[in-house]
């Protein structure tokens, strides 16, 4: 999942308006061609090869983490952690405007048909506003947003859940989830032609190489 | 994976540095410890000051190598990959746990011939007390486990877990160079979980007799966590910059890589900031939201005067500084970076550690002082200030530098003849290729 939903994120900076000619030329409509690898090794040496070969739509399939694949693939990093970040940051402020704002007796928010102030509440003689007690819901709040924030975007930049995706009409990637690896070059890339895609694939060691019907 | 399975070809041993290095270590460390007390004496200076200094530097120490036998033996329990090429290094500073009661025999001599009363009030006796006083009632009440030979009995019962468990872990890793037994391995990993066990009451028991019994009027249950998280931030610090040196030398530099000083940098920023500040605040918040007088008065000594401002130097300089700077993974994946946050650590650990023990003022002074105000009537900050304000001595620095070279020094000695890789160790080649994922 790491790896293809890296891809896909690479994919959502590209202009969605790019479609391929090749698709629209061809008589019958393909999604793109599927090289299936039998070892990691080998499809850690293809997926470098295929990145250098310059092609941008596409992406690696395999049933478990392969160590360098991402680097192999060229994948840029992601921006989640800077979402994260921000997500955190936002949290923290957050919670620091929460108390500030409740504790504070005098401040009106409203001026209208209703007053909303804060609700001053004298706790221990503490003062209303006392930075160690603001910061266990700061903290709460910061990790709150933070883990949301990460784990909702890590479904969005990965466009999941995703429902409906051509490779599983081939039937061969069903053996993604067990022990093979898959290497899918879509048929939208700018660098795409049939033959010559597959003629690469095989050359790479690909021990099959499929059309995927879109 | 065949390639895989011939080591790295690298130095790894330390060969003739080895001797260059805890001889000059040892002696400088003999002579900077020697030398401060010289110095101490030749500055008129009462000796509990000193002796103050001394325990500071020696719990610095005994910190970090707690800290190092805490990670040796969770690598064990986890039967974690990554760490075999770092655990070697780390067993280093564990080994120094089988000397280290050789440090304390000062204090325990000071405590039996009647000459640590100023260091550990409680030494002075329920007796010697006024007579009905509110001190007295508590020594009294605390007379069944503060006692000079309960408190020496439970010392040796420390120094000789720590013995024994910094012998079998060392011991049976070293042993493995050469037999080369997977079984040894297992035998680790058995005896982790109750080696676990027994690490966590030692270092949380040292830490309360040693140093929350500076003040006996004080109690703190989180103390002994607090001492734990903090000693993982010494020894993390340690461990990057031993193996960093080590490399910088041109030794192991194959099969330890960035991977595994970005899996240090985790346990660094994990352990000795994150958790250590956490348990640092909440040990804080619990007793300043009770403001019961007996517990609020220890974090007052430690707010008054210029210990104020080494209060904030380890809010800032502890937590919210490195916080900010090994969060990301990139500076812990930048040696420079990592090494200076390390170097800084290091120091800052050393800070904390004077934090904890230094702070000298009686408590009693504070007994019936509720308040700022209430202090200053009872108790001019002038008085205070002139007294028992933060005096930062020279023998300061030369006995901790002196106790840090001793602890480099002692890891050097136990690596002198081992590679500094567990080489048989079963998981070494998983840790080879570790990566981050």
């Amino acid at each position: 999942m790491n790896d293809s939903g890296t891809t896909m994120a690479k994919e959502t900076m590209q202009a969605i308006g790019d479609k391929s000619k090749n698709s629209e030329s061809s008589e019958v409509k393909m999604f793109g061609l599927l090289a299936e690898f039998e070892t990691p090794g080998a499809i850690l040496s293809a997926a470098k090869k295929v990145n250098e070969a310059g092609y941008k739509w596409w992406d690696c399939c395999v049933p478990f983490p392969v160590h360098g694949l991402d680097k192999a693939m060229g994948v840029r990093p992601t921006i989640l952690p800077w979402i994260v970040l921000g997500a955190g940051i936002t949290g923290a402020i957050l919670g620091a405007l929460l108390q500030w704002y409740t504790n504070a007796a005098t401040l009106e928010l409203w001026s209208g048909p209703i007053t909303v102030t804060g609700y001053a509440f004298l706790v221990s003689g503490k003062p209303f506003a006392s930075i160690p007690t603001w910061i266990p819901v700061m903290f709460e709040l910061t990790i709150l947003l933070a883990a949301i924030s990460c784990v909702v975007f890590m479904f969005v930049l990965n466009k999941l859940p995703q429902f409906y995706h051509p490779c599983f009409n081939v039937k061969r990637f069903a053996r993604v989830t067990d022990d093979r690896f898959f290497i899918v070059i879509e048929a939208r890339d700018p660098n795409f032609y049939q033959e010559k895609t597959a003629e690469m694939l095989t050359s790479l060691g690909a021990t099959a190489v499929e059309e995927v019907p879109a | 994976m065949a390639a895989a399975s011939a080591l790295p070809n690298e130095n790894r041993y330390l060969g003739e540095l080895g001797p260059k290095l805890y001889m000059r270590l040892g002696g400088l460390g003999i002579l900077l410890i020697a030398g401060s007390y010289g110095l101490s004496k030749l500055m008129g200076d009462d000796s509990a000051r000193f002796w103050r200094a001394y325990l500071v530097a020696y719990f610095f120490v005994l910190s970090i190598c707690l800290g190092a036998l805490f990670f040796t033996i969770l690598q064990h329990l986890t039967r974690a990959g990554w760490s075999v090429v770092v655990r070697r290094i780390s067993e280093g500073l564990v080994a120094n746990l089988k000397w280290i009661w050789i440090g304390f025999i000062p204090i325990i001599v000071l405590v039996w011939t009647g000459n640590a009363h100023e260091l550990y009030h409680w030494t002075v006796g329920a007796d010697a007390l006024p007579e009905g006083s509110p001190e007295q009632a508590m020594l009294e009440y605390k007379d069944a486990y503060l006692n000079p030979m309960f408190w020496t009995l439970r010392a040796a019962a420390y120094f000789v877990i720590w013995f024994v468990l910094a012998r079998f872990f060392v011991g049976n890793s070293i042993a493995q160079d050469t037999t080369g037994d997977a079984k040894t391995t297992t035998r680790m990993q058995t005896i982790a979980a109750p080696a676990m066990l027994l690490y966590a009451f030692t270092q949380s028991y040292a830490a309360i007799d040693w140093i929350m019994t500076l003040e006996y009027a004080w109690f703190s249950t989180m103390f002994g966590v607090y001492f734990f998280a903090a000693s993982c931030c010494g020894f993390g610090a340690t461990l990057i910059l031993m193996v960093s040196f080590l490399q910088k030398t041109g030794r192991v530099t194959q099969s330890i890589t960035t991977e595994h000083h970005q899996e240090m940098g985790k346990f660094l920023f994990a352990f000795g900031i994150i958790f250590w500040a956490y348990i640092g605040y909440s040990q804080y918040m619990l007793i300043w939201y009770a403001n019961i007088p007996e517990e609020t008065t220890w974090f007052m000594i430690r707010q008054l005067g210029s210990w104020k401002w080494l209060s904030y130097l380890i809010i800032f300089g502890h937590f919210f500084v490195p916080f900010i700077v090994l969060l990301s993974k990139h500076p812990k994946r930048f040696k420079i970076m990592l090494v200076s946050a390390c170097l800084w650590l290091f120091a800052i650990h050393y800070v904390d550690m004077y934090w904890l023990t230094m702070p000298s003022i009686p408590m009693e002074m504070f007994a019936e002082a509720t308040s700022y105000e209430a202090l200053s009537i009872d108790f001019p900050v002038s008085q205070y200030a002139a007294e028992y304000d933060l005096s930062f001595q020279f023998f300061d620095l030369t006995l901790w530098l002196g106790f840090a070279c001793l602890m480099f020094g002692g890891a050097a000695f136990a690596l002198r003849n081992q590679a500094l890789i567990p080489e048989h160790d079963p998981r070494l080649y998983e840790s080879l290729a570790y990566e981050n994922i």
